[in-house]
């Protein structure tokens, strides 16, 4: 027998490749992330900038795991994180004074929403599961709207700030340096979520979806109840990440619950690339750069984003690590 | 007691009848090929044993309990597997991952969001098992879209074992391999009956495979049943010679 045939297991997210390959780019990545608000501002940004990135890089990652990994193409997944920075941001404002309960509760209700109508969405595929997730998104967008003396309406919902955490003999304020490490914090633990379940039989089951539905039927699996299950999960990180950007800027809007965000949520995937786990963190950074930097010149700042998107799926339609990873194994 | 049986089974779709009046039974341990020219009904008859849709008519019998309209999961969990005409497998899986997913579906932990290392080792263990006995694991670590058609055939094959079948069922194992394919395949379905005892039934147009390889044979022709029988019989057969083989001679 040859010796050659034992394989090591592969995980479908990552390619084999030796141990300090694969962990060099993390550590990289990791003592980046953690010493964001000391280098920063040596480049002229502001550190409310990386939580920003943080806090898009989640919410897209989240929405990736529907969308990349398991191929389900969702229109509507602003909802999830409107309906997480509402939760929070109504929290704040009206019922607590705990920061870390406002984020659980806002997580709780975006991620509760995605779980009970996912199942609606999952039973249809293609087109017309991104319209139904479309037509569930812009009901609550026009709730929000509506319902003035509850949620602000269009001028959005205010009133709320968020509050300092307390430890034994410890305060944190969650000033703008402290803030982006609890972001990181959170960042950090749902990308480990994300990563467990990719790597567990759950998540191999969700690629396999993607590949092939026909067959997975024939092994005699229910796929739709393991959309729904991808779209829950996928849910519950969303609105995680919608609960912190309402803690950014103290402040939500119905535009946190928009189609435009769904879309450009998708954006952010496609850019980065959406097969690959950490695209739409590559993609989250030039999307919210580009539009901070462009916006301070001209409102038309989209027109930028556009040009980028198009320039991106024509040019290197795997995206930008999809491109890198490609050239890589060549 | 016969593995499978059919009694009387018919399918319509409006006005086309593609299958009328089919009697037919598989012995545990068979070996047994279906064949007959195009549009005889061979894959319709496949759909209907695998609850693609149900008959128009007649009963579905496997294993000694009535089948007739039972939902394709459900025949799966009752050992009925197949392949496709068209390879369905994980394109852009390896050959390795391809088979894991069918192994952790089989082993019923796939709604698992994390496993232990024992469980993960099992998993490995039934992969390099499977990859075996379809000798396929010299290409483990290959992306099974990026290999012949033969071997995504076999693939596909693996992927089906996975799930410890009492029936296999290959819709045209053979179709479009060239001769070292073919005679892989062959091989394959030979072992899979003789040395894993795993009662087959498989479509196939290629007369020598079909000769050299089934136990018996079932003939269909324009949605009826022509003639049943082994290789000489079916061979001898003036029927079967006027339909089909004298078709292609």
């Amino acid at each position: 027998m040859n010796t050659e045939t034992s394989t090591i297991p592969r995980e479908s997210a990552v390619p084999t490749k030796s141990a300090l390959q694969q962990r060099l780019p993390m550590a990289i990545l990791g003592i980046a992330l953690l010493t964001v608000p000391f280098w920063l501002p040596l480049l002229g940004g502001y550190t409310d900038l990386a939580s920003r990135v943080l806090i898009f890089a989640l919410a897209a990652m989240g929405l990736n795991l529907l969308l990349g990994f398991t191929g389900g193409l969702s229109f509507g997944h602003a909802a999830y994180f409107g309906l997480g920075s509402y939760g929070t941001g109504l929290m704040l404002a009206n019922y607590t004074h705990s920061t870390v309960l406002a984020i659980l509760v806002g997580t709780l209700i975006g991620g509760a929403a995605a779980t009970l109508l996912g199942p609606i969405a999952v039973r249809r595929r293609g087109i017309y599961f991104s319209m139904i997730t479309i037509a569930i998104g812009q009901m609550f967008y026009f709730i929000a709207v509506r319902w003035n003396s509850f949620t602000g309406g269009e001028d959005g919902l205010t009133g709320f700030s968020r509050q300092p955490i307390n430890f034994p003999g410890y305060t944190l304020d969650l000033h703008s340096s402290q803030f982006y490490y609890l972001v990181l914090v959170c960042f950090s633990g749902g990308a480990w979520l994300l990563w467990t379940i990719l790597n567990s039989p759950l998540g191999h089951l969700f690629v396999a979806i993607r590949e092939n539905q026909k067959r997975l039927t024939f092994l005699g699996i229910r796929v739709e109840l393991y959309i729904a299950i991808s779209f829950a999960i996928s849910g519950f990180v969303v609105a995680l990440a919608g609960s912190l950007d309402s803690l950014l800027d103290n402040f939500t809007s119905p535009d946190n619950l928009r189609y435009t965000l769904s879309g450009n949520l998708l954006i952010i995937c496609v850019l980065g690339g959406m097969r690959n786990f950490w695209g739409p963190l590559i993609g989250a950074f030039i999307f919210v750069l580009v539009q901070d930097y462009i916006s301070s010149i001209t409102q038309n700042w989209m027109t930028v984003i556009g040009l980028i998107f198009v320039l991106s799926v024509i040019f290197f339609p795997l995206g930008v690590m999809g491109f890198f990873r490609k050239r890589s194994r060549t | 007691m016969s593995l499978l049986t059919l009694q009387n089974v018919s399918r319509r779709f409006g006005a086309v009848t593609a299958l009328n009046n089919i009697s037919l039974s598989v012995e545990p341990g068979e070996l047994r090929a279906v064949i007959g020219p195009n549009g005889a009904g061979k894959t319709t008859l496949f759909n209907l044993i695998t609850g693609f849709f149900p008959p128009s008519d007649g009963s579905i019998i496997f294993d000694g309990e009535p089948i007739t309209a039972v939902n394709p999961a459900v025949l799966v969990k009752k050992g009925i597997i197949r392949t496709f005409q068209i390879t369905e497998i994980f394109l852009d899986l390896t050959v390795y991952e391809n088979i894991r997913v069918a192994v952790e579906v089989a082993m019923g932990i796939s709604l698992r969001p994390w496993v232990s290392a024992a469980m993960r080792a099992k998993v490995n263990a039934r992969v390099e098992e499977l990859m075996e006995i379809v000798k396929i694991s010299h290409k483990a670590n290959k992306v099974a879209g990026e290999m012949s058609h033969g071997d995504q055939r076999v693939v596909e094959v693996g992927i089906a074992l996975s799930r410890h079948p009492k029936l296999l069922m290959l819709d045209e194992p053979t179709a479009g391999m060239g001769d070292e394919e073919t005679n892989h395949m062959t091989g394959l379905i030979r072992s899979l009956n003789k040395e894993q005892k795993i009662t087959m039934l498989f479509i196939e147009h290629d007369m020598s495979i079909v000769f050299g390889v089934a136990d018996r044979i079932t003939v269909l022709d324009n949605g009826t049943m022509l003639a049943e029988g082994n290789a000489r019989e079916i061979a001898d057969n003036p029927r079967v010679q006027a339909a089909y083989l004298g078709q292609a001679a």
